[in-house]
C-alpha cells in the first residue's frame, strides 16, 4: 500500500491528527531555501581546520606548527598545550565527557586534542585558523607531526587477548566495562534442562552513519556582550550546550546553540565532539565568527560508528518447541574512548530487548566493552535495539530449524501472548502493548507464503535457489522515565519540554525541546496542537532546535520524538485548553464545570448559543480587561512530560530472495513490511520513515562495513570504498501496519524512526539462509557481499567432501530439502 | 596560487569573480555567490548532493573547477520555482513525500531533470538506475522514484499521459517546465 499525501487545505479540522497532509518543512528545501549550517556566512568569518593522526596509535613527538603559522591568511595554530594555558580563554575541562556511567565503567580522559598520544586514526591533534577554507586546510597539511607508532587493536576480541597492546593505561586489558543482565543460574538450569539447543557465533558489523550532511559548526562569539553563539549541526542543542559549556569553560546561560536545517543525523548528530567545543573555543580566541565543516572523509575518520559486536549466543527449547532460555555473551567495541552516550548502548538498549516478541522464561547476556583503535562508537540508528533484534531473530530461526518446525509456527508458539500484556521479561522491561500475531498474518498474506513455500520447492528443483526470512522485531523507544534512566546511570533527565503560546489574534506557535532533522516535526506537532486547541492547521508554527528560543529539551533521537515531545505537547496545550476555561466561564458567567470545550470552541453546557472561540479567548487573556480575579493575563502554558516508561513498536518484516551459489549474489525478490507503531500522526511521514529505515538496514545487509586494517587505518575512508546503497540497491518496499496503541502516552504513539533499520538486516539474512539451506549455510555474517556468500557455500561444500552441490541427505534430493520447509 | 578572472552566468545572472584554479565549482556557487541551495556531500564526485546543470547537463560541482565552467550557463535549484509556483519536478517531491532531511534533493532534483529530458517517460527501473550518481540516506528512494514518476507525468504532454485521449483535456500538463 502507498500512503497519498493530501492537502492541508482538503482535510476536515477535525481530521487533522492522522491525516497524511504534506510537509510544510518541503517548500523551504525544494527552493534552495533551507538553511543548512555551512550555508551561514558572516562578516569577518574565520575557518578553522583540524590537523588529525594519520595513524591508528601512536605516541606524539614534536608537533611542529611554525611552517602553518608563518603561511598568509593564517590567524593561529593551537595544540592542546595553548588550550590549557594561562593566556587563552575558557578554562574548561578541554576533555569530552561520558553521559553514561555503569557501574563497572573505566571512564577514560578524551581530550579535545590529543596530549601525548593518538588512539585513533583522525584523533585531532592541532587546530588552524585562517580567513578561507582553503588556507585553513593548506596550513593544517603544513603542520609536522612526529609519531612513534604503536601496535593498533581493532577488534574486541584482540583487545581482549593476553598480549594486546594497551590502549589506555588506567584500562587494563582494554575492558571499558563488564556487565550483565538478566538471571545465569536460572538461565544455566533451564539449558541443563533443555532438549534441544541451537547457537550462533556472529560478528554485527562497525556501520558508519553516514548521514548526507557532513558535521559543521558555526561559532560566533561577541566580545561585548560575552555571548558565545553557535549554530550546528545537531540533534539536541540543549545536551549540547550543557556538555559544550563545561568543555570549553564557558557559561550555560552564554552559550547559545541552534541547529539549522539539518542534513540528516541517524544518531551521528547526537554526541559532543571534539571540533563543536573547538570551533566554539577558537571563535572566543579570535573574538570573530569561525566556521568549521567536515570534509567526507573526516566524517569517515570521526562520527561515531554504531554496532560492533562479536556475539556468541544460543537458545533452548523443550520437546514441544517452547523456548526455554537465552544465553548471550557479546564483546562490544567501544573504540578509542567513551563517546558521549556509548556506555548505554550495547547494555541497556542491547541487553533490555533479548526477550524479543518471545515468552522466554530465562535469558543471562553478558557484555564487556572494548577500547580499541577504531572512532568511538556510540549510537547509530536503533542503537543497540538492531542488535538485540538481530541476535534474537537469527537465533530464533536456527531454533526452529534445529526443532524441524516452520520458522512461522515456531515463532507464533513463542509469542508473548496477547493477553500477556503489560508484560515484564526477564531482562528488566515491561512491554506496554502487543499483538505481535496480527502483523506476522497481514505479512504472510501480502506474501502468500503457502504458495511461496510451493514455488521455492519448485524452484529448487529447477537449481534456482529461492528462500524467505522473517523478523519479528521489537523495539524500546521514548526512553523514560527519568528517575529509571538515572538508575541505569543515566546523566541526564528523558522528559521534553514544551512550550504552547496562544498569541492575541488566536494562532499559536509551539515550542519543543526535540530537535528534528529530516522527520517532520513541523508538521506533525501543527498536527497535535492544531488538534487539542480545535484550530486551524494552518495557525500552529513549530519551533524547534534553539537553544535561545525553547527554554529546555533533551533533543530528537531513539525515537522520541513523537511520544515524549509529542505528548509534551499535548500536556502543554492541554493546559492551555484549561486557563482559558476559566477565562470562557468568567466571561459566559457560568460555572467551570458547566463550560465544554470541543472543537476549538467554550460553550455553555446545555446552551450552545453562548459560546466563545479559543481566539476570542486568547484575545481576552490579553486584553485581561475581564479575567477572573488573581488571573494572570496571558495565555501560554510549558509542560516538563516525563513518561511513565518506554514504548514498545513491533512489527514482521520478511524478505524474499534468490541466490546464485556460483557467483554468491543475492537479489531481493520481494520486501515485506508491517509495523505497528502504535498511533500515527502522519501515515505519509511514518511510511517514509520505514522505507528509509528499511533502506539503511538493505545497507547493513547487503553493502555497508567500516573496515580497518591491522593498523587500525580505515581502508573504507570514503563514499568509493563504503557502500552507502544507491537507488538500484534498495528494492521496492511493500509496506502495511496495524494499529496497537500504547497506554503510556496521551497520543498513543508509539515510534517509528529507528524500525525498519532494527527490523531488515535480518529479515534478509534469515532468507538467505533459507535459499541456501540445501548448501547447508545456516549463517553469513554481514555485509552479505557476494563473496561471502560464495564462500560459506564453497566452505561448506568442503566440509561436506568438496563438492559445492548441495550437501548430502539435503540436496542430492532438493526434494527433501523444500519438503522439511523453508527457511530452516 | 594562480588567480583566474571568470565569469559564470548563473541563473541567466551574469557574475564576474577572481578564484585561485584549484577552486571548485560548487565553493564559487556557495562562497563567493551564495547560492547555497547546492549541497556538498563527499567532495568526490559520488553522492551528487551537489549537482547542478552546466549548458544544459548535470554535472556534479564538487568535483568541477571553478575555472572550467567561465562561460557557462549554470542552472541551481533556485532557478525551478518558488513555494507559490512549484516547477514539476518540485511538486513531485512535495506530493509524493521525496525527500526527508533535504540535503540530497537539490542534486536530486537537477539529476531527475536531466533522466527526464533523456527520457520523459521512464519505467521506475530508469529512474533508478537514472539516479545512481545520487545518494540519499534518508526516504530508501522509493519516494524518490514516484517523485520523479508525477514529475514525468506532469511534464509530459497531455496525449501521452492520458494514453491518447488528449482531445478530452486540451490543456497541457504542463507549461514546459524545466526551461521556465
Amino acid at each position: 500500500m502507498t500512503v497519498e499525501s493530501v492537502d492541508p487545505g482538503d482535510v476536515d479540522a477535525a481530521d487533522i491528527l492522522g491525516s497524511a497532509i504534506e510537509r510544510r518543512e518541503d517548500p523551504a528545501l525544494l527552493t534552495g531555501n533551507a538553511e543548512y549550517t555551512d550555508d551561514i556566512q558572516i562578516d569577518g568569518m574565520l575557518h578553522m581546520a583540524v590537523v588529525r593522526s594519520q595513524y591508528g596509535h601512536a605516541e606524539l613527538g614534536d608537533v611542529d606548527t611554525s611552517e602553518a603559522e608563518a603561511m598568509d591568511g593564517v590567524h593561529g595554530v593551537y595544540t592542546y598545550e595553548d588550550l590549557t594555558s594561562d593566556e587563552t580563554p575558557g578554562a574548561g575541562s578541554f576533555a569530552l565527557p561520558t553521559a553514561w556511567l555503569l557501574d563497572s565503567l573505566k571512564q577514560v580522559e578524551h581530550p579535545v586534542l590529543a596530549s601525548d598520544r593518538v588512539r585513533h586514526q583522525g584523533d585531532g591533534i592541532a587546530v588552524v585558523v585562517a580567513e578561507d577554507r582553503y588556507t585553513a586546510r593548506d596550513a593544517a597539511g603544513a603542520v609536522d607531526v612526529e609519531y612513534e607508532r604503536l601496535d593498533a587493536v581493532v577488534h574486541p576480541s584482540d583487545a581482549f587477548a593476553e598480549d594486546a597492546e594497551q590502549i589506555h593505561d588506567d584500562a587494563e586489558g582494554n575492558v571499558a566495562f563488564d556487565w550483565e543482565i538478566g538471571d545465569a543460574d536460572k538461565t544455566a538450569d533451564a539449558f541443563a534442562d533443555a532438549s534441544h539447543t541451537a547457537s550462533i557465533d556472529l560478528e554485527n558489523q562497525l556501520l558508519i552513519a553516514n548521514a548526507m550532511e557532513p558535521r559543521a559548526a558555526v561559532a560566533d562569539y561577541n566580545p561585548g556582550t560575552d555571548e558565545l553563539d553557535v549554530a550546528m549541526t545537531t540533534q539536541n542543542p540543549h545536551v549540547h550546550r550543557l556538555l559544550m559549556a563545561g568543555v570549553i569553560g564557558h557559561p550555560e546561560h552564554k552559550l547559545s546553540v541552534r541547529a539549522p536545517d539539518v542534513g540528516g543525523g541517524f544518531g551521528s548528530k547526537i554526541h559532543h565532539y571534539a571540533d563543536e567545543a573547538l570551533v566554539a573555543w577558537c571563535s572566543m580566541m579570535h573574538e570573530a565568527p569561525v566556521k568549521w565543516t567536515a570534509t567526507r572523509s573526516e566524517t569517515y575518520l570521526t562520527d561515531a560508528p554504531g554496532r560492533g559486536h562479536e556475539t556468541k549466543a544460543e537458545i533452548a527449547m523443550d520437546d514441544d518447541g517452547n523456548i526455554v532460555g537465552l544465553r548471550v555473551d557479546t564483546k562490544a567495541n567501544m573504540g578509542a574512548y567513551l563517546s558521549t552516550f556509548a556506555p548505554a548502548v550495547p547494555t541497556y538498549l542491547y541487553g533490555t530487548l533479548l526477550s524479543g516478541q518471545y515468552d522466554i522464561p530465562a535469558i543471562y547476556g553478558h557484555v564487556k566493552g572494548a577500547f580499541t583503535n577504531v572512532p568511538p562508537v556510540d549510537a547509530y540508528r536503533g542503537a543497540g535495539r538492531p542488535e538485540a533484534s538481530f541476535l534474537v531473530e537469527r537465533l530464533v530461526h536456527l531454533g526452529a530449524k534445529e526443532m524441524g518446525m516452520d520458522p512461522v509456527a515456531f515463532r507464533r508458539q513463542n509469542f508473548v501472548p496477547d493477553d500477556a500484556f503489560p508484560y515484564e521479561t526477564q531482562v528488566a522491561v515491561v512491554y506496554d502493548s502487543g499483538e505481535y500475531e496480527k502483523p506476522m498474518d497481514e505479512a504472510l498474506e501480502m506474501l502468500d507464503y503457502e504458495n511461496f513455500r510451493e514455488e521455492q520447492e519448485q524452484a529448487r528443483n529447477e537449481g534456482k535457489y529461492l528462500g524467505v526470512g522473517f523478523s519479528c522485531y521489537i523495539e524500546a523507544c521514548g526512553l523514560a522515565p527519568s528517575e529509571l534512566a538515572g538508575q541505569l546511570g543515566a546523566q541526564a533527565g528523558l522528559w521534553e519540554s514544551s512550550l504552547v503560546r496562544m498569541h492575541p489574534s488566536g494562532t499559536v506557535t509551539a515550542y519543543c525541546g526535540t530537535s528534528g532533522h529530516g522527520q517532520g516535526h513541523g508538521t506533525t506537532y501543527a498536527q497535535i496542537v492544531a488538534n487539542e486547541l480545535g484550530i486551524p492547521y494552518d495557525d500552529v508554527e513549530v519551533v524547534e532546535g534553539d537553544t535561545d528560543e525553547i527554554p529546555q529539551g533533551m533533543g530528537t533521537y531513539g525515537s522520541r520524538s513523537a511520544a515524549v515531545g509529542g505528548s509534551s505537547l499535548v500536556k502543554s496545550a492541554q493546559k492551555v485548553v484549561e486557563k482559558g476555561k476559566q477565562i470562557a466561564a468568567h466571561q459566559l458567567e457560568a460555572d467551570p464545570d458547566d463550560i465544554e470545550f470541543e472543537n476549538g470552541q467554550y460553550s455553555v453546557a446545555g446552551a450552545p448559543d453562548r459560546s466563545l472561540s479559543m481566539a476570542d479567548v486568547a484575545g481576552q487573556a490579553y486584553l485581561a480587561h475581564d479575567i477572573p480575579d488573581d488571573m494572570e493575563p496571558g495565555l501560554e502554558e510549558t509542560s516538563f512530560y516525563d513518561p511513565d516508561n518506554f514504548v514498545f513498536p513491533f512489527g514482521t518484516h520478511a524478505a524474499i530472495v534468490e541466490v546464485d551459489p556460483d557467483s554468491g549474489e543475492i537479489e531481493i525478490e520481494r520486501y515485506v513490511a508491517v509495523d505497528d507503531v502504535g498511533n500515527q500522526i502522519n501515515p505519509k511521514i511514518v511510511e517514509g520513515q520505514i522505507h528509509g529505515g528499511i533502506a539503511q538496514g538493505v545497507g547493513q545487509a547487503l553493502y555497508e562495513g567500516a573496515e580497518y586494517d591491522e593498523n587500525a587505518t580505515l581502508l573504507t575512508g570514503s563514499m568509493q570504498d563504503y557502500a552507502v546503497p544507491k537507488a538500484e540497491h534498495i528494492p521496492e518496499m511493500e509496506t502495511e501496519s496495524t494499529v496497537t496503541p500504547s497506554p503510556h502516552n496521551p497520543l498513543g504513539v508509539k515510534g517509528v524512526g529507528e524500525a525498519g533499520t532494527i527490523a531488515a538486516p535480518q529479515a534478509i539474512v534469515n532468507a538467505v539462509a533459507d535459499a541456501l539451506e540445501p548448501f547447508g549455510v545456516d549463517h553469513v555474517d554481514m555485509p552479505m557481499d557476494a563473496e561471502s556468500v560464495w564462500s560459506a557455500v564453497q566452505d561448506n561444500a568442503t566440509a561436506d567432501g568438496g563438492s559445492d552441490e548441495p550437501a548430502a541427505g539435503t540436496g542430492d534430493d532438493p526434494d527433501a530439502a523444500a519438503d522439511d520447509g523453508g527457511e530452516r | 596560487m594562480t588567480e583566474h578572472d571568470i565569469t559564470l552566468t548563473v541563473n541567466g545572472a551574469e557574475h564576474d569573480l577572481t578564484v585561485e584554479s584549484r577552486t571548485l565549482l560548487v565553493h564559487a556557487l556557495r562562497d563567493e555567490l551564495g547560492y547555497t541551495g547546492t549541497n556538498v556531500g563527499c567532495e568526490s564526485s559520488i553522492c551528487g548532493a551537489c549537482t547542478v546543470r552546466m549548458d544544459g547537463e548535470a554535472v556534479k560541482s564538487c568535483t568541477a573547477l571553478a575555472v572550467q565552467a567561465d562561460g557557462a550557463e549554470i542552472r541551481t535549484v533556485e532557478d525551478l520555482g518558488t513555494r507559490h509556483d512549484f516547477h514539476p519536478i518540485q511538486e513531485g517531491f512535495q506530493e509524493e513525500h521525496g525527500l526527508q532531511c533535504g540535503y540530497c534533493t537539490p542534486g536530486m532534483m537537477m539529476t531527475a531533470l536531466d533522466v527526464l529530458e533523456e527520457n520523459p517517460d521512464p519505467t521506475r527501473e530508469e529512474i533508478r538506475e537514472g539516479l545512481e550518481g545520487n545518494l540519499c540516506r534518508c526516504t530508501g528512494y522509493q519516494n524518490i522514484v514516484n517523485a520523479v514518476q508525477n514529475a514525468a507525468e506532469q511534464m509530459q504532454p497531455a496525449a501521452v499521459a492520458d494514453g491518447g485521449e488528449a482531445d478530452d483535456d486540451p490543456t497541457p500538463a504542463t507549461d514546459g517546465g524545466e526551461e521556465r
